[in-house]
């Protein structure tokens, strides 16, 4: 089938005119129109201009000047901007809006003649690890449709996963990319801060937010990767460097690869199935030739904490531009502070609320030095306990989430409960490193994901690992069943 | 470390957030729970530790200063809520 196709597969499919860009797309909607009722991955889907693109895609192919991804389907996280489709992220106050431009990323994936199969799901502004804070829908975990596909990129995840897109583009602030990827048992790949550029991604934590591809296999999500990644003049805090290259991704080896075991994020918290199949990747790994040690970064301790402070700090001043003036809802009140205040009030969730007011109550006269500078030097202390592990080590291995998909609702009311699962994935957020979760098995018929980490700016090396652990782990033979 | 429900107040008009008296007694709840956990990191002690804004160290990106592509105006006023001759509409801030 189609569908079941690697973007890799396709890719050679299309090249050879074994498939037909219209056809491949119109597989893709097909399937959208079948299952994404019950799964609700999507927010937007716009056939007419998916079919469009994919003409336009075939003429590329056709004339011989096709990027390797031309004429593959993709599906964007709705919190980046994508010129004439509504761009809502998950919020009542975006509702209707449709930016007069593309985000960088998305000008790219469109300049390569990729086809946009449209807009998914996530946690309002991208602020949970559930999504079930979007304030339109709940999306569903495809291997269990009464769980959680993990957030906040959780549409973005359960569309690769349930075969409704063959790739598709999250954002990771926390861990928003790789902990619904490993719940739902794909590739999930967070750059390092700096090689992807943030503009038109509607901001969160501006010191933390970063654009990562969601795929089948680490070699999609490198080709993908290669495309977003890169300088933009656009974003002043995108890196001069080049693309993240996947030239060599192939030629990796676990061979003396020495691999460090933080033993602060296999804490007792974690569930006994992600252990066990997370110990059992790494006596794989062993066997391979990898050196495998224990090693312990205290600051870990503290991450979720300063994560805490210095996310909402940030998404309470980017978040200041909702004011009913220039875009999304308008709700009238006493004078211009009344509009704005009443605005907000019926525009935003709850979380998103919640997040707002910490932060302004962590940078508000008198609590800045004991909350956001302390915050601001744990970061300081982690990222230089980090430096001397990759001093010693290539990578950093560890779960993705320390338990695997959870019922829709159970953590619900449990805030911090849902806030602790982002303990795995916040250090490389907080110390700009990249980082990847990749499938490592099952528990309970339960996807368990690994994640890699290594020093900032080497995702390169970083996407060699990945490759070589996919290529020593047992193949994965389960899809999910849906119909 | 608790915080009162006059704070929650003040904090919401700080952030512009017209919130009722069931909001706000629910976010002194949280505010305080988080509060809880923020109290971890008080004790370290950050003295002579330089406090990071980032986790890449860069600043001042510099571009020249040339004229460039903008948006047109009708499209830069295509979202808004209200427009009045080619102009974003925001209530009355002065008076007389």
């Amino acid at each position: 089938m189609i569908t079941d196709l690697t973007a890799s597969e396709l890719s050679r499919q299309l090249a050879a005119k074994k498939l037909s860009c219209a056809e491949v797309a119109q597989a893709y909607l097909d399937r959208i129109g079948r299952l994404d009722g019950s799964l609700g991955c999507y927010l937007t889907v716009d056939p007419e201009s998916t079919l469009a693109s994919a003409a336009a895609a075939q003429s590329k192919i056709d004339a011989g000047n096709a990027h390797p991804l031309t004429g593959v389907p993709i599906a964007i996280k709705d919190n980046m901007s994508t010129d004439g489709m509504e761009t809502t992220c998950a919020s009542k106050i975006l509702k209707g809006y449709v930016p007069p431009f593309d985000a960088t990323t998305v000008s790219r994936v469109k300049d390569a003649g990729l086809t946009i199969l449209g807009k998914t799901n996530l946690d309002e502004f991208a602020m949970g690890t559930s999504t079930e804070n979007s304030a339109f829908q709940l999306t569903r975990n495809p291997w269990d449709l009464a769980r959680s596909p993990g957030g906040s990129s959780g549409g973005s995840a359960a569309a690769v996963a349930a075969d409704l897109a063959p790739l598709s583009l999250g954002s990771d602030t926390g861990g928003s990319i790789r902990q619904p990827a490993a719940l739902c048992g794909v590739v999930g790949f967070k750059p390092s801060y700096g090689r992807c550029s943030r503009y038109g991604l509607i901001a969160f934590g501006s010191s933390l937010d970063q654009i990562g591809p969601f795929a089948k296999n680490v070699e999609d999500a490198a080709l993908l990767t290669e495309l977003i990644t890169g300088h933009d003049p656009m974003d002043g805090t995108c890196l001069k460097l080049p693309p993240i290259s996947n030239a060599n991704l192939k030629s990796g080896s676990l061979k003396g690869l020495k691999v460090a075991l933080p033993k602060e994020l296999f804490g007792s918290a974690t569930h006994p199935g992600v252990l066990e199949q997370v110990m059992d990747a790494v006596e794989t790994l062993k066997r391979e030739g990898a050196e495998i040690s224990e090693v312990s970064l205290p600051s870990i301790e503290l991450g979720v904490t300063t994560y805490y402070i210095i996310a909402p700090a940030e998404a309470s001043s980017n978040l200041a531009r909702f004011d009913g003036v220039r875009y999304g809802v308008r709700v009238e009140g006493a004078g211009h502070i009344g509009m704005v205040e009443k605005t907000r009030a019926e525009g935003f969730g709850h979380e998103v609320k919640a997040r707002i007011m910490i932060g302004t109550y962590a940078l508000s006269a008198g609590y800045y030095d004991a909350f956001y500078l302390k915050a601001q030097q744990v970061r300081t202390i982690m990222q230089q306990e980090f430096d001397k592990i990759f001093q010693q080590f290539d990578v950093v291995l560890s779960p993705t989430s320390p338990i695997p998909a959870f019922k829709l609702g159970e953590l619900k009311l449990d805030s911090l409960a849902l806030k602790l699962l982002d303990f795995c994935t916040i250090p490389a957020n907080l110390a700009g490193m990249p980082g990847i979760s990749l499938n490592c098995g099952f528990t309970d018929g339960l996807p368990v994901g690994l994640q890699l980490m290594t020093a900032p700016l080497q995702d390169e090396k970083l996407l060699q690992i990945a490759y070589a652990v996919e290529q020593a782990l047992p193949v994965a033979t389960q899809k999910p069943s849906l119909s | 470390m608790s915080i009162s429900l006059d704070e929650v107040r003040h904090v919401a008009r700080l952030a512009r957030l017209a919130l009722d008296e069931t909001e706000i007694l629910s976010f002194q709840g949280e505010l305080n729970a988080l509060l809880g956990h923020f109290e971890d990191i008080q004790v370290i002690d950050g003295s002579g530790i330089e406090p990071r804004s980032h986790a890449v160290a860069f600043q001042n990106v510099w571009s020249e200063d040339l004229p460039g592509r903008t948006l047109p105006r009708n499209q830069a006023l295509s979202s808004a809520p209200l427009t009045r001759a080619g102009l974003f509409v925001v209530p009355v801030i002065l008076e007389g």
